[in-house]
C-alpha cells in the first residue's frame, strides 16, 4: 500500500516550504514555461548555458509540494552538468518515479532518490516531472510552453 | 468529533443500493465526495443496462421484430420519463445526446454557426461557467465575429445580477448561464435571467449539469429555450446526455450530426430532416444509456427531488459548520445553503489542493482537486486551483466527520 511518509519525505517538505534557486535569473540565455493544466501548476525554468554546460539555473512559479520541491531539487542536481548529463539524469529520475525495476538502486541520483515514494501514487508522476520536462524544453530552446497531462 | 446531528433521509437504506459503496479504497471504507464529477450508480441502473443487452438488445426505430419493438418501447419510455422529470411539454422536446457538452455544442452549432447569428450580434455568458459552456460559444465568436460578454460574480460567489442591466442589449441574441456552479455551488436565478433575455428577443440557454441531478427543475416555469444535462451525474451511465429545447426552437434549429435516423428522405446531393427530436439523433443512439437514465429518473423520483434537495442542504450546512473548525479552512461561495447546491470548494491554509487530495486519498476519501474545467473562474478568484467536496443522496454526516479528520491529517503532514 502506498505510504504517505514515503511520498512526503522530510527533504521534500523542506524544499516545498523553502525552495532553492527560486527566483528569476537576470542573465539567463534560455527559458521555458511548463504547465500542468490538470492542477493549475506552472513553472518557468531559467538557464544560463555556457559551453554546453548549465552554468546557472533558477525557477519561478506555483505548484503543489511535489512539483515545487522537485523543481527545487532539480536545480541543485543539474547545476554544472552538461545538457546530455542533465537529460540522462532526467531519464533515471523518471524511471524512479514511475517505479521502473531497479531504478531506485541507480547510483548518482543523490537526494533525488527521495522521490521514490511518488511511484506509489501514479497520478502524481506528472507533478514530480513537470520541472524536468520544462528544463528539457529550455535546453532544446523550445520557445513554446509545454503541457503535460 | 462524531456528529450528533441526524439526517432527514434514510441514507443507510439508499446506500444499500450502491454496490461500490461497499468497497474499500487504500484499505479503508470508501468515502466518495466527488459526485459533482460523476455520481455512483445504484444496482437498479446497473441491472437495467445488463438487462437490455441480455434480454432485448436490438436497434431502436429500425428493427422489424419483437426485440426491436421492446427496445424502442423502453428507449422512448425513457424519453417520456425524462420529459416528465424536467416538466417539458412533450417528449419531443427531449433530445438524447452523449453529454451536457455535446448538448451545448449542438445549440452553438445549430443556433450559432448554422443559424442566423451574424457579426455584431452578442452572446452574454458568465465568469462562473464550466468550459463546456465557454468553448462552444468561442467557436461562434471566432467563426461569426459575434461578441461575447460575461456577467461577473460578487464576493460571496453569487452572480452580479445588476451586470445584466448593461450586458443585455438589443444586440444580444443568446444569454447562457449555468443553473448551479460546479465550483461555487451557487444556484443562479435562471427564471429571472430567461425573462431578461426574452425582453430583447434573445434565447436563454441553461447548463443544468449540476442542477437537474440535485433539485426539482421545471423548464416551463423557468421558460428557458434550451437546457442541457448529463446522465452520469444523476445515477445513470456515462455517455448519455439530454438536450431539452422548446419544440419551436428545436424545429428552427439545424442538426449538428448527420446520418441515419435523423432524415426523412435522402437523394443524391440533398435530404430532408426527420421531425424533432429525431433530426438531432443521427446514428444509432446510446440505447442502454438512455434506458439506464430512465431507471435513474425512476430512482430519484422514488426518493423525491424535494427530499434530495433537503438532504443536500443538510449535508452542506453540516459540512460548512464542521469543516470551519479545521484550522485554515475557507470555503468559496455563499454561506446561505438555500442559495447553493451540495458543492463545497475550499482552500486549506497554503496547502496545494493536489496535496490535500493525495493525503485524503490515502485516508480513503475521494475529492476533486484542480481547476474543475472552470479556468476563467479560477482566474477571477485568483487561485490556481481548489479542492472540492460534493455530496449526493448516499452521503452521510459521518463522512463529513471523516473529511474533517482527513483535513487535520493534511495539516499534520504540512505542520
Amino acid at each position: 500500500m502506498p505510504d504517505l511518509k514515503e511520498l512526503y519525505q522530510e527533504v521534500i517538505l523542506d524544499h516545498s516550504k523553502s525552495p532553492r534557486n527560486f527566483h528569476k535569473l537576470a542573465d539567463a540565455n534560455r527559458k521555458a514555461v511548463g504547465r500542468n493544466p490538470l492542477c493549475g501548476d506552472q513553472f518557468t525554468v531559467y538557464l544560463r548555458v555556457e559551453d554546453g554546460r548549465i552554468a546557472d539555473i533558477a525557477f519561478e512559479g506555483q505548484g503543489c509540494a511535489i512539483s515545487k520541491s522537485s523543481a527545487s531539487m532539480m536545480t541543485m542536481a543539474v547545476k554544472g552538468r552538461t545538457a546530455a548529463e542533465a537529460e540522462d539524469l532526467f531519464d533515471r529520475f523518471h524511471a524512479l518515479v514511475t517505479g521502473k525495476k531497479g531504478a531506485a538502486e541507480a547510483p548518482d541520483l543523490g537526494k533525488l532518490a527521495a522521490f521514490q515514494g511518488v511511484s506509489g501514487f501514479p497520478v502524481r508522476v506528472k507533478c514530480a516531472s513537470l520541472a524536468w520536462h520544462t528544463l528539457k524544453a529550455a535546453l532544446e530552446e523550445k520557445e513554446a510552453s509545454i503541457s503535460i497531462e | 468529533m462524531v456528529s450528533n446531528a441526524k439526517l432527514l433521509m434514510d441514507v443507510e437504506r439508499i446506500r444499500e443500493d450502491f454496490p461500490i459503496l461497499k468497497r474499500t479504497t487504500r484499505g479503508k471504507p470508501l468515502v466518495y465526495l466527488d459526485s459533482a464529477a460523476t455520481s455512483q450508480k445504484p444496482k437498479q441502473v446497473i441491472d437495467s443496462v445488463s438487462d437490455f443487452f441480455g434480454r432485448y438488445n436490438a436497434n431502436v426505430h429500425r428493427a422489424i421484430y419483437e426485440l426491436g419493438e421492446e427496445a424502442t418501447r423502453e428507449f422512448e419510455g425513457a424519453r417520456e420519463k425524462v420529459a416528465q422529470f424536467i416538466h417539458a411539454r412533450s417528449p419531443n422536446e427531449v433530445v438524447f445526446t452523449k453529454s451536457t457538452t455535446e448538448s451545448i455544442n449542438a445549440i452553438a452549432y445549430g443556433w450559432g454557426l448554422k443559424g442566423a447569428m451574424k457579426a455584431g450580434d452578442e452572446i452574454v455568458s458568465t465568469v462562473m461557467e464550466h468550459h463546456s459552456n465557454h468553448i462552444p460559444w468561442y467557436f461562434v465568436q471566432d467563426m461569426k465575429g459575434v461578441k461575447m460578454k460575461w456577467a461577473d460574480i460578487n464576493d460571496d460567489g453569487t452572480l452580479r445580477m445588476e451586470d445584466y442591466d448593461t450586458l443585455i442589449t438589443k444586440r444580444t441574441k443568446v444569454v447562457t448561464v449555468t443553473q448551479c456552479s460546479n465550483v461555487l455551488g451557487t444556484i443562479n436565478p435562471v427564471d429571472e435571467i430567461a425573462r431578461r433575455a426574452h425582453e430583447v428577443g434573445a434565447i436563454c440557454v441553461v447548463d443544468a449539469a449540476q442542477s437537474v441531478p440535485h433539485f426539482p427543475v421545471d423548464v416551463q416555469r423557468m421558460d428557458c429555450d434550451f437546457l442541457a444535462f448529463s446522465g452520469h451525474k444523476m445515477l445513470a451511465p456515462t455517455g448519455i446526455g439530454v438536450l431539452y429545447g422548446k419544440q419551436e426552437r428545436l424545429e428552427e434549429m439545424e442538426p449538428m450530426i448527420g446520418g441515419g435516423e435523423m432524415i426523412r428522405e435522402v437523394h443524391l446531393g440533398s435530404a430532408k430532416w426527420n421531425d424533432v427530436p429525431f433530426k438531432f439523433e443521427g446514428g444509432t443512439p446510446n440505447m442502454a444509456g438512455a434506458i439506464g437514465l430512465g431507471v435513474a429518473v425512476d430512482y430519484l423520483n422514488g426518493i423525491g427531488m424535494d427530499n434530495v434537495r433537503q438532504h443536500e442542504m443538510e449535508m452542506t450546512e453540516y459540512a460548512l459548520k464542521t469543516l470551519s473548525g479545521v484550522e485554515g479552512f475557507h470555503a468559496h461561495g455563499t454561506t446561505d445553503v438555500r442559495k447553493r447546491g451540495g458543492v463545497v470548494s475550499f482552500v486549506l491554509g497554503d496547502v496545494h489542493p493536489h496535496d490535500i487530495a493525495s493525503i485524503l486519498d490515502v485516508e480513503g476519501i475521494a475529492i476533486r482537486s484542480g481547476h474543475h474545467c472552470a479556468q476563467p473562474l479560477m482566474e477571477r478568484l485568483n487561485v490556481p486551483a481548489t479542492a472540492r467536496a460534493s455530496f449526493y443522496v448516499y452521503n452521510t454526516l459521518e463522512e463529513v466527520d471523516r473529511l474533517a479528520a482527513g483535513l487535520r491529517k493534511v495539516l499534520e503532514v504540512f505542520s
